[in-house]
């Protein structure tokens, strides 16, 4: 048996690019908050060039070049819209009870991913060199340290948090974006709710 | 149309919708607000604190902090995993230390790494360093430890000018000489150089100077100074009127709190992240726990959400 024909197929059915990117949705997408989830790819994405920009051109250069500074004040402004616009888009998925019918892992990717952004900010700032990054560092070890996490992910080594957050973090938020996406893309945008009523009792309240 | 998903979308009207254009037209807004923003208000880059500055602006306190090295009374000395097998620092949750139990992975000796190190690299050029030096570690611990105390009674009565420090005479044997050197050390900026952790060429390891750091006056002056302290949310905050981590504002809330600022006080980073973590599996599992699933049809804000499709019956 080929593994080349078997993946195609798997690929082919279970990932039909009709259904990847369709251009069509239920008219009840019909609302401002489906927007944030798309501002936050947005703001990833200018996340990712701002930091390659910054990462080519290294530390000096954005604390010692008026243009350096400028695109370190780009990648922190970017940084805060990833933020407002992720936990918006998470704040209104919680109250469309996106979950349901079957809806669970694509929650539990978004969920993930916001977690993970987490991480990736700390290793930013901390990244930084200036007072900021001695200072979060100097304070964020003892709460690393208090679980042992510190062992092995010492935030006071600025070579290896930079790595972390110029290449490991960002993979991995690509990546959950990326699945996070397909979910929602498979599975679909979750019905409304029906309004109370005896007869209108069609949506199940779990995953 | 996979079959399961056409099902669940039986009776559902339709509309075009262009993913595409919506996904450039969000890209191009986020990018004119985010230019506006950098331009407008710019960043924080408060310049970081160096060896020199600590010395310089408060040569008594860096005294005192290698003395504390030296003699093994100061904080790094007894702080516990991941720097050395000292308890001052290690937390509990419940009988259990997580931090103990993952050991020593970054070993510190302050002794050796802030004082006799440092000392060491420079008394080729200076012979009375060299001297001190030799009769410092030919003597037995408790004439040792008999200096450290002379040097430590006498510090408490030192008289700062600026960045001068006059220490009353005292017995202190070669004490006295070698935290002389070290505050010349510290003050020429030499320090920040020779407190780097690799011994290599290249450097990017900085947990020996942020330690020694950490406990200096001088830091948490300039953290005061910019607001930045945990009783004043100061894990989230930055220099500057900037956001800062505002998503950490839970975890931050935490340390205001009690019973994480008063009986759980000793273990209050172990305590926070282990609450943080619990709270975060509650998230992350919320569409299996039962009653929290049903929250978002409490409360009707999905009303507003949609309130085109319930305007028009189903059909918008």
């Amino acid at each position: 048996m080929s593994w080349t024909s078997s993946l195609q197929r798997k690929l082919s059915e279970g990932l039909p690019y009709d259904q990847l990117l369709p251009d069509e949705q239920p008219a009840y997408v019909h609302s401002y908050v489906y927007l944030f989830g798309v501002a936050t790819i947005g703001s990833f994405v200018l996340l990712v060039v701002t930091g390659v920009i910054l990462a080519a051109f290294g530390p000096q250069w954005w604390h010692g070049a008026a243009v350096g500074h400028f695109f370190n004040s780009l990648h922190f402004w970017a940084a805060q819209a990833f933020f407002f616009f992720m936990v918006v888009h998470l704040w209104t998925a919680f109250f469309q009870g996106a979950w349901r019918d079957g809806r669970g892992l694509t929650w539990v990717s978004g969920v993930v991913t916001f977690l993970v952004s987490i991480v990736t900010a700390f290793t930013g700032y901390v990244s930084q060199q200036n007072f900021d990054s001695q200072w979060i560092a100097t304070q964020g070890k003892d709460a690393m340290n208090s679980v042992g996490v510190g062992a092995f992910f010492n935030v006071l080594n600025f070579g290896q948090m930079y790595g972390f957050h110029v290449f490991i973090m960002p993979v991995v938020v690509a990546g959950l974006m990326g699945v996070h996406l397909t979910l929602v893309r498979l599975r679909g945008v979750v019905r409304p709710y029906d309004l109370p009523g005896p007869s209108k009792r069609r949506v199940s309240e779990v995953a | 149309m996979m079959a399961t998903k056409r099902a669940y979308y039986a009776g559902v009207r339709f509309a075009p919708y262009d993913l595409v254009k919506e996904f450039v037209f969000a890209l191009a807004a986020v990018t004119v607000l985010v230019i506006v923003l950098a331009a407008l208000l710019s960043s924080p880059d408060v310049p970081s604190l160096t060896i020199k500055t600590v010395a310089t602006q408060t040569p008594q306190n860096y005294v005192q902090l290698e003395l504390d090295s030296l003699d093994g009374n100061g904080d790094v000395a007894g702080y516990g995993p991941p720097y050395n097998h000292q308890s001052g620092s290690v937390q509990y949750i419940g009988p259990v230390s997580v931090q103990n139990l993952f050991g020593v992975h970054i070993p510190v000796n302050p002794a050796r790494d802030y004082v006799l190190g440092p000392l060491e690299q420079t008394r080729r050029s200076d012979p009375a360093l060299a001297a001190a030096l030799q009769t410092f570690r030919t003597a037995p611990a408790t004439t040792q430890s008999k200096w450290e105390a002379a040097y430590n009674s006498a510090l408490l009565k030192a008289k700062q000018q600026g960045s001068k420090l006059t220490i009353p005479s005292c017995s202190c044997g070669p004490v006295t000489l070698m935290m002389s050197r070290l505050l010349a050390l510290g003050q020429s900026g030499a320090m920040d150089g020779l407190l780097l952790t690799s011994r290599h060429f290249y450097q990017t390891d900085y947990t020996r100077p942020l330690l020694f750091m950490n406990y200096t006056d001088a830091m948490a002056n300039k953290a005061t100074k910019y607001n930045l302290l945990g009783s004043t949310w100061g894990v989230m905050n930055e220099t500057g009127n900037y956001p800062g981590q505002a998503w950490l504002w839970l975890y931050t809330l935490l340390y205001q709190i009690p019973p994480y600022t008063t009986a759980w006080a000793a273990n209050t980073d172990a305590l926070a992240i282990l609450t943080v973590t619990i709270l975060s599996l509650l998230l992350l599992l919320l569409p299996w726990i039962p009653g929290l699933n049903r929250l978002p049809r409490i409360i009707p804000v999905y009303r507003l959400i949609w309130r085109h499709h319930y305007r028009t019956g189903g059909n918008g």
